[in-house]
């Protein structure tokens, strides 16, 4: 990069650590004016991070700052809150609409920057008592609304839009900011119809041509490619490239996204594979399946899991690939045809996916997969207990909790799993992540399913108790023969352990890969440039 | 130290010392200690069972439940019937023994009033279930408001037995219905003993034990340990297979059902049943007990309920002869229930985390 180009931000070798965990390892964003620059990478290569400390969140200083330095318009900027972000003319198009439903478009625009004309009152009790200068803020926000090219009276309410409206105007209120150089759009087509997208990407070409730059931040390959003039890929905090868009091609971004080594947690060589996996035996059959969780809808998804293999479902964050299991569970509501092992699934009756031998060890281990505050004993008999009626004896009329039983059992669970507790009776809130998840796993296992969920089983937990989390996995479908279907946001660990791994995107069925697809393959499949489902 | 101190719970050690303090300064004042002792015991064996209908609501997620008037109107319906049918008068049965009467009394009494308060408290669970998230605001009005409405239904009901209306030929029952003439005090004076003054309700105090023997039963059985999952992480017991919403009812239910007993309990060992305004702050009492115990509003043990109910009701039995030889004009008795059993719910509701604990 010639030092002779003018960029409007330069962003130099940021690093920064979130209690010794280095997030960023030294990143460097450039951006000419006038440009549509896209931010790519994975969940957690750190975009967000780069976000805040460009914004002077109070997150960032909180936490010890940043290293590196930032300059805006070739000046060396502090930016330690996010006034001064603004002041230098930086803004952002937030994911989660800012907007206050009550108030009309005019008001959502001009809150807070609202054009005032002095009167009586305010002349003895100051600014904060001048009159609204109506007209002009209206004309403003029509001169704002027009360059978007927005058609809409600006004194409706917000309340009601189409969320592609809502887009809209909070790019208005961006641009109705005098003065502004930098406009970060945050994945702002996550929420939009083709159609609204589109017209999104015109107004962002519209925009770059008066001048101000755009960081455009998105997982969508094709927007990319449409849209923007260069693009910086970051990977697990770590600078990749930054490339012209004219120099490159899908292909090679989606290569740049993913590139990561891959190691098989089986050895084949030494284990030899004597599962039968046969195309005619399937353990769950999904056609036109739907799941209605917020923030991970599946939107229609046909799929077939063989008996016995370990399957893997992917995919980047938000694109529904937690909507599959959760929905199959009974705990959001789903519609479609499930089939498992041949039956039919009853989505509306709950628990019936238990009495399919369908066990779920939850993403959400505090929230769904743990009783806090119960004894680990308690955590691992209890959907046992509850859907099979062990570890209960009878007393006369009534079915008792057979203490000795469940004692003996938790015990054998915590030392087969290698659970590190104080003992069984520990409330299972006071132990470690990895821990934890062993024993969401251990109520799983102890509903001895023929079929097993897991959902993100190593989020938040440390890398020795990963690797045996996943080791466990892979020797309960090899000796029990039971079908895994493990979902993950973490590519590397799907493609270490699964036969096949399926990538949704959009709440629909992107592809069917093999673990070793080439990176380009999985890069594109996440990026949403493959539709239909196809099986390579 | 501090280990044994966060076990007992901080709370806990500060209300027994001033129990400990009570019973000194007791002492000191040359108070008649077994007597004193003895009213404690009985007080226990009153309250408990009223604190002890918190357990249910508590575990199956509804929290503190206020409202147990809605259980104690059922109950003291039940009383009243059977003072109209004047059972405990039976001339068969007062032949057997007249203890015995008042026992068939009584039971009667708790039979009516529990199938009385499986209705109400099915008809409440119903509404819980609709107001998730701000159960505790609900039950303290719906207590409220039960007491109100039934303040009409007292003056209104068609009984005419002379213990019960008002006396020469009025209409509507009376405030305090004495019980001297059905069962009161069956269950204390049964199995009765004193060593001096110091005498134990016997009967009374087994009743209770039995009660919540009962209790501990159903929460280790597969119905209970799934209220007690409901109730501690709905989405958990959802992905177990349990329907959150039954499980809530089955706890509203049992709640109600424990406050008709522990009302015609309480009213036995009183001699006397309370209408009208009588059991409207039945439900703070017991709420503190059980708090006092070292529950909290998403988790209530039966040894809350034994630890709590006997310390609440000791500093209340030993306080009033205690403050009144310290302070000795006014009613400082009452003032000190009052903040007592206010101060400790409003404690144990800041140390709770908000809503259903999902955000």
């Amino acid at each position: 990069m010639s030092t002779s180009e003018n960029y409007v931000l330069k962003m130099d070798n940021i690093v920064k650590e979130y209690s010794g965990n280095r997030v960023l390892k030294g990143v460097n964003l450039y951006i000419r004016p006038g440009e549509i620059h896209a931010l790519m990478g994975e969940n957690g290569a750190g975009k967000s991070t780069l976000m805040n400390i460009l914004f002077g969140m109070p997150v960032i200083h909180n936490t010890g700052g940043f290293e590196g330095t930032v300059q805006v318009n070739g000046q060396e900027a502090n930016i330690d809150t996010p006034l001064k972000a603004m002041e230098l003319g930086i803004g952002m198009v937030h994911q989660e609409f800012m907007l206050i439903p009550g108030f009309t478009v005019t008001e959502n625009i001009k809150v807070g920057r609202e054009t005032t004309t002095s009167n009586l009152v305010s002349r003895i009790f100051g600014k904060s008592m001048e009159t609204l200068d109506k007209k002009s803020m209206r004309k403003d926000a029509k001169t704002a609304l027009k360059t978007i090219g927005l058609q809409i009276e600006d004194y409706v309410k917000v309340a009601g839009l189409p969320v592609g409206y809502m887009q809209f105007i909070e790019i208005a209120r961006e641009l109705d900011k005098t003065g502004i150089k930098i406009l970060v759009f945050d994945e702002p087509t996550a929420v939009l119809t083709e159609s609204e997208a589109d017209r999104l990407l015109d107004a962002m070409r519209v925009i770059a041509a008066q001048g101000i730059a755009i960081v455009f931040i998105t997982h969508r390959l094709d927007e990319v490619m449409a849209v923007a003039d260069s693009m910086t890929v970051l990977r697990d905090g770590e600078f990749v490239a930054r490339k012209e868009i004219k120099d490159t091609s899908a292909v090679e971004i989606a290569e740049l996204m993913i590139g990561r080594k891959v190691e098989k947690l089986v050895d084949e060589s030494t284990e030899p594979d004597t599962r039968q996996i046969s195309e005619d035996n399937i353990a769950v059959s999904l056609r036109n399946y739907k799941v209605d969780m917020p923030g991970e809808q599946v939107r229609g998804i046909d799929l077939d899991i063989r008996r016995g293999e370990i399957f893997g479902i992917g995919g980047l964050a938000g694109q529904g690939k937690l909507g599959i299991p959760n929905g199959i569970q009974g705990l959001y509501k789903a519609e479609g045809e499930v089939k498992i092992n041949g039956e039919p699934l009853d989505l509306e009756k709950l628990g019936d996916a238990l009495n399919h031998k369908v066990a779920f060890v939850s993403e959400d281990r505090r929230g769904v997969g743990l009783l806090l505050e119960e004894s680990i004993e308690e955590n691992i008999i209890f959907s046992a207990m509850y859907t099979n009626g062990k570890f209960l004896k009878k007393i006369g009329w009534m079915h008792l909790y057979d203490g000795a039983a469940g004692k003996a059992h938790a015990e054998d669970m915590v030392k087969t799993l290698d659970i590190r507790c104080t003992g069984i009776r520990q409330a299972a809130g006071r132990l470690s992540g990895g821990n934890q998840q062993k024993v969401c796993l251990a109520r799983a296992l102890t509903l001895e399913p023929d079929v097993l969920f897991v959902s993100e089983p190593t989020r938040g937990i440390d890398i020795g108790a990963k690797k045996l989390v996943l080791e466990y996995l892979a020797k309960l479908n090899r000796e029990q023969g039971v079908t895994v279907i493990i979902v993950s946001s973490e590519l590397t660990e799907l493609r270490s352990i699964s036969d096949r791994i399926a990538i949704v995107s959009d709440g629909k069925l992107a592809c069917i890969l093999k673990p070793d697809a080439s990176d380009a393959d999985f890069g594109l499949a996440m990026s949403g440039a493959w539709k239909g489902g196809q099986e390579s | 130290m501090k280990s044994m101190i966060n076990k007992f719970g901080l709370p806990r050690i500060i209300i027994a010392g001033f129990f400990l303090l009570l019973v000194m300064g007791a002492a000191y004042f040359d108070m008649n200690m077994p007597q004193l002792m003895g009213d404690v015991l009985r007080r226990w064996g009153m309250f408990g069972i009223l604190a002890l209908a918190m357990v249910p609501a508590v575990q199956c997620g509804i929290g503190l439940n206020f409202g147990i008037s809605m259980g104690i109107v059922g109950g003291l319906l039940g009383g009243i019937i059977v003072i109209q049918l004047n059972i405990a008068q039976n001339p068969a049965l007062v032949a057997i023994h007249p203890l015995f009467a008042g026992w068939a009394a009584i039971l009667t009494a708790i039979l009516i009033g529990v199938v009385l308060a499986v209705g109400i408290g099915y008809l409440y669970g119903l509404l819980l279930n609709k107001v998730k998230g701000s159960e505790m605001t609900v039950t303290t009005y719906v207590g409220f408001s039960v007491i109100a409405f039934m303040n009409m239904v007292w003056m209104l009901l068609p009984f005419d037995n002379g213990e019960l209306i008002w006396p020469n030929a009025g209409k509507g029952m009376r405030n305090t219905i004495s019980l001297a003439s059905s069962f009161s005090e069956v269950m204390s004076k049964t199995g009765e003993f004193s060593i001096g003054d110091f005498s134990v309700p016997t009967g009374m105090l087994l009743f209770f034990f039995f009660m919540c023997f009962l209790m501990w039963l159903f929460m280790r059985s597969r119905t209970g340990l799934a209220m007690s999952a409901a109730g501690a992480n709905p989405m958990f017991a959802k992905a177990a297979g349990i329907n959150v919403d039954k499980m809530r009812l089955v706890g509203t239910v049992l709640s109600t059902v424990l406050a008709a007993v522990g009302i015609l309990v309480y009213a036995q060992g009183y001699g006397f049943m309370q209408l009208y305004n009588g059991p409207m702050m039945m439900g703070f009492t017991s709420v503190a007990a059980v708090l006092i115990g070292g529950a909290t509003p998403k988790r209530a043990l039966i040894v809350h309920v034994l630890v709590g109910t006997f310390l609440f009701q000791g500093i209340m039995t030993l306080g009033l002869p205690v403050v009144n030889q310290i302070l000795p004009e006014g009613n400082l008795s009452e003032v000190m229930r009052m903040i007592i059993s206010n101060g400790i719910i409003i404690y144990a509701l800041t140390q709770t985390k908000g809503g259903d604990g999902r955000e």
